[in-house]
């Protein structure tokens, strides 16, 4: 009788694998690998806007003087701050994730391939439109 | 077994969600909190008043709209924040937890959305 072995059975007198130990710091060893946490922290940021907005609107529903303190709230220098540093790692977000789409789908036109700018330069516009309209929503009165 | 079969049939489903919020992010949440969060209370702005903003909110599609920008963003957080916990601190026996931790803020989170925004006025 055979019976059926996992892959990842243990192996008597099997010699240790050997693996590099990995320091926790490994993101500063160079300025790629930096980028590539700080693109992955620009989550934070995102999460902070997202549970700001919902702060905001549940001080909106409860009328005007709660809505008065969320703004006074938002002139603590403190979560100015916060907000600059979440406004810069929102950013940083837009313009990796735009970078993204031409390496994520390759379009060919008549067999050559389409240059990365021209399949993001189109998100940037966009997202330069999208920004003005909902400014103008909040701007015009 | 069953239950790594199981998270096998949900990835893709997380993975649409980190994906579809990544691109909402992208698109309105700089100006939001350039707005809100920076340029209203330094004053370089006129911020809007307490009943434009309600009369804003009060239509349904602006509310849509609120929903979607708090909703799928918060499985993007979690989804990426998962994996830089990952990478960054190598505490892989604590996966589970995570992963709960992170999925279960971001259901609370698009269910208080959605409380509010169905409730306000």
């Amino acid at each position: 009788m055979k019976s059926h072995v996992p892959a990842h059975s243990y192996t008597p007198y099997h010699p240790k694998w050997y693996r590099k130990r990995v320091s926790t710091y490994w993101w500063l060893e160079s300025w790629a690998f930096t980028k590539f946490i700080l693109r992955e922290l620009t989550s934070l940021g995102v999460a902070y806007v997202v549970a700001l907005t919902i702060l905001q609107i549940h001080m909106l529903s409860h009328g005007p003087e709660a809505y008065a303190g969320f703004e006074d709230l938002m002139k603590n220098p403190f979560i100015i701050a916060l907000n600059v540093i979440s406004f810069l790692l929102v950013v940083y977000h837009t313009i990796t994730w735009f970078n993204l789409a031409p390496r994520a789908m390759t379009v060919r036109v008549a067999g050559k391939r389409v240059p990365g700018f021209l399949i993001s330069g189109p998100n940037f516009v966009a997202w330069l439109v999208v920004s003005a309209i909902v400014a103008w929503f909040l701007l015009r009165g | 077994m069953p239950q790594q079969q199981s998270h096998l049939r949900l990835e893709p489903l997380l993975w649409t969600l980190f994906s579809a919020g990544g691109v909402v992010a992208a698109f309105f949440l700089p100006v939001h909190i350039f707005l809100f969060g920076i340029a209203f209370p330094l004053g370089w702005l006129k911020p809007p008043a307490y009943s434009s903003l309600v009369a804003l909110v009060s239509h349904p599609l602006v509310r849509i709209y609120l929903f979607v920008l708090c909703s799928v963003p918060l499985f993007h957080w979690a989804h990426r924040f998962r994996y830089t916990i990952y990478d960054g601190l190598q505490i892989k026996h604590l996966n589970e937890v995570i992963n709960f931790c992170c999925y279960g803020c971001a259901v609370i989170g698009t269910l208080v959305a959605g409380y509010l925004l169905w409730n306000i006025h």
